[in-house]
């Protein structure tokens, strides 16, 4: 134990807004927004929907001590029916349409949509090598109604929060003023 | 050469990689022949496939590849084009069951077993519609219908199923498991994947090489360097292509970063699985200062897209080696200092002894290769010393020490893990301050009706890409093979007689690429 808590003292506290480059700034500048804008936590659903798993790897580093996440009240939770923003990655393949589907009509009004990933979105080179095709349906968007895109291959963890944080301020009703990222 | 006293002649592939023989049956006695002396030999199904060649006036091709003392033996059977059907080897090696539904499901020849469940194939496409026969047309216009799967059922008293998936409750790839359970103890754990098909071999087909490039980092993003180096290897080996050494140690170096990447993050999330939060943070912090390091050197935080046929798209000057072996130097004694802090805690040691265990002889049996096989004691690793080859250049002149644990458990797999870490740091370390000097990628010539086949000993374990040219110089048929194919078996194996807690803890410690079979 006594290593253990020495380790935990001897790291600290990673997220400090200590010079680390324009990067860290950036971090503790978003969980600041996030902070503002919901006063709340919001709850994530992830749904892989077809990705090639290097998307997954970037939300899992969202809950990394440097960008932490959890930290700032946003949440990633085990149920559809528990969440306020489902985040998707694609291409959907038409294995995961229906399961998919099926878990959007889970989600409690009113829900956010995030596509993530350039399959995700249907964008870029890589979005367009992966469908649509006879297994997929390609962007999140040709199966269910999406809110915000976050492109990248895979987007950066910042890029994430950033994205999640425009979903957050995305207003349905105009969305003409709303900060869309794509 | 001659390999078992089978009649079969087999002529080595050409070029610096693994050593692969390739040799023809005659028939689908002569193959069920050889496959029986292989078995007897030890040796492993690494993969299976079904191409359609009757554009080039034949048939279908049946293509087996083994993995032997000698090296890997690739083996092809001509189906004629009206009745293609060959003899199921499922009996001998248990991995052929899934790698025989899934040929069929794509290119539509069969095996005389009885299991002919679908594997890819879920309610996407008609039963009779082929997706890798190059007169299938598009076929994106099918209505997608809810398919259903016979799972094995178990009966008795008490006993009940367990449904979970495709999406499951982490952040993590969709699949179907099925636990039949007798209160907490499970009794069977069958999985149902396929969900992530995205008809990737399809997009291949007819594809320029650059195109596949992007295309095979992309098949399993977590292995995306192991990919695309078995993908180079074959291109090179079928276009007479040899790397520069410069551009084989710098790929080398990339293939040992993913290495310790993904061998930090499942550290982490392997402790987080037992309930030490703490695991999880110290190994995340330590996984995104390694990927950082990797953006910074190669320009992408998992290095997609570097290593291309004919050598690597990147190079390191003196200042990036000294960036690279100063985070060795760093994150060693980090990860020595949490290995110590995971061995004395009691509460992880209890999660990890005697889960989910798999013994040597079911690793053979199951045709298992990586990380996983070695924590069973199997000495199987591409980068090291066989009886009777040495491994190719660069692992040669480094002297890769392969890692093993015969206890075969979560706690064995994650001794492995730890070990392979040390290992990966003193190679990326040896290998950036020994560059040899050199041109970092050579011009890939295509040769029409060339074929090829390129292996890498991926973190998870063996990554295989059989690669055939086409006569207008573009990619004919691809095949990526995941090592997962053989593990997902194996974890069915190691669930049972734990309760469904467990489940987790062992999924995480081999931590299988879904996508990376459902392709």
């Amino acid at each position: 134990m006594i290593p253990l808590l020495k380790r935990i003292l001897k790291t600290g506290i990673v997220t400090e807004p200590v010079a680390e480059g324009d990067a860290r700034r950036e971090v503790d500048r978003l969980q600041d927004e996030v902070l503002k804008i919901l006063g709340r936590a919001l709850t994530i659903r992830e749904v892989d929907a077809g990705s090639c798993n290097a998307c997954e790897l970037e939300i899992h580093a969202l809950n990394n001590p440097y960008y932490n996440l959890e930290g700032c009240g946003i949440k990633f939770v085990a149920s559809p029916r528990h969440a306020d923003m489902l985040l998707v990655t694609g291409p959907v393949t038409k294995n995961m349409e229906n399961a998919l589907k099926i878990a959007y009509d889970c989600t409690p009004d009113p829900k956010l949509v995030v596509a993530v990933g350039d399959c995700g979105c249907g964008c870029g080179e890589v979005g367009a090598l992966f469908g649509p095709n006879y297994a997929t349906c390609g962007a999140v968007a040709n199966v269910i109604p999406v809110d915000v895109r976050i492109p990248g291959c895979p987007p950066t963890p910042v890029a994430l929060m950033q994205g999640i944080l425009a979903a957050v301020r995305y207003d349905r009703a105009h969305p003409a003023v709303s900060p869309e990222r794509s | 050469m001659q390999l078992f006293d089978e009649p079969i002649e087999f002529t080595r592939q050409p070029g610096i990689g693994a050593p692969v023989w390739q040799g023809r049956a005659v028939d689908g006695d002569e193959l069920k022949d050889f496959a029986a002396a292989a078995h007897l030999a030890g040796g492993r199904l690494a993969a299976l496939w079904g191409s359609d060649e009757r554009l080039s006036g034949g048939g279908f091709r049946l293509h087996c590849v083994f993995g032997l003392n000698e090296g890997h033996a690739c083996l092809t059977l001509e189906l004629p084009a009206n009745d293609p059907g060959y003899p199921d080897l499922s009996g001998l090696f248990p991995a052929a069951n899934r790698m025989q539904r899934a040929t069929y499901d794509m290119v539509g020849i069969g095996h005389d077993g009885t299991d002919q469940r679908p594997w890819l194939r879920h309610g996407g496409w008609p039963a009779d519609w082929f997706p890798l026969r190059h007169d299938a047309g598009e076929g994106g216009d099918f209505s997608n219908l809810p398919s259903d799967y016979d799972f094995v059922q178990v009966g008795g008293e008490g006993a009940h199923e367990i449904p979970v998936g495709p999406i499951h409750a982490g952040i993590i790839e969709p699949g179907h498991f099925r636990f039949s359970v007798v209160g907490e103890r499970v009794l069977r754990f069958e999985s149902r994947l396929g969900y992530q098909h995205r008809g990737v071999e399809r997009r291949l087909a007819g594809a320029d090489f650059s195109t596949g490039a992007k295309i095979l980092g992309r098949i399993s993003g977590d292995a995306t360097c192991a990919y695309a180096w078995a993908y180079a290897a074959a291109i090179e080996a079928a276009c007479g292509v040899e790397p520069s050494p410069r551009a084989l140690a710098l790929r080398a170096i990339l293939l040992e970063r993913e290495r310790v990447a993904n061998h930090l993050g499942d550290l982490g999330m392997l402790g987080n699985d037992a309930a030490l939060a703490f695991g999880l943070s110290q190994f995340f912090r330590l996984k995104e200062e390694w990927v950082r390091v990797s953006a910074l050197l190669f320009g992408h935080r998992f290095m997609m897209d570097r290593i291309v046929p004919g050598g690597v798209e990147a190079d390191l000057n003196a200042a990036a080696v000294k960036v690279l072996s100063d985070q060795c130097d760093a994150i060693g004694p980090a990860v020595k200092e949490l290995h110590a802090i995971y061995d004395e805690h009691a509460g992880l040691q209890d999660r990890y002894l005697t889960t989910g265990p798999i013994d040597a002889a079911l690793a053979r049996e199951l045709s298992l290769s990586g990380m996983a096989a070695r924590a069973t004691g199997l000495l199987l690793d591409g980068r090291c010393y066989r009886l009777d080859y040495a491994p190719p250049p660069p692992w040669a002149a480094l002297g890769v020490r392969p890692v093993t644990d015969e206890r075969g458990d979560v706690a064995a797999r994650v001794a492995v893990r730890f070990g392979e870490i040390t290992e990966s740091l003193r190679l990326i370390r040896q290998l950036a301050t020994q560059l040899p000097a050199g041109a970092v990628c050579a011009e890939v010539k295509p040769v029409p009706g060339a074929s090829g086949v390129g292996i890498i000993e991926g973190w998870r374990g063996e990554v295989l890409v059989g690669v055939s040219i086409g006569a207008d110089s573009r990619l004919a048929r691809v095949h990526p093979h995941d090592p997962s194919w053989q593990l997902w078996p194996a974890l069915e194996h190691a669930v049972p007689r734990d309760i469904v807690p467990d489940f987790p803890l062992i999924n995480k410690s081999f931590n299988l690429s879904y996508v990376g079979q459902d392709l």
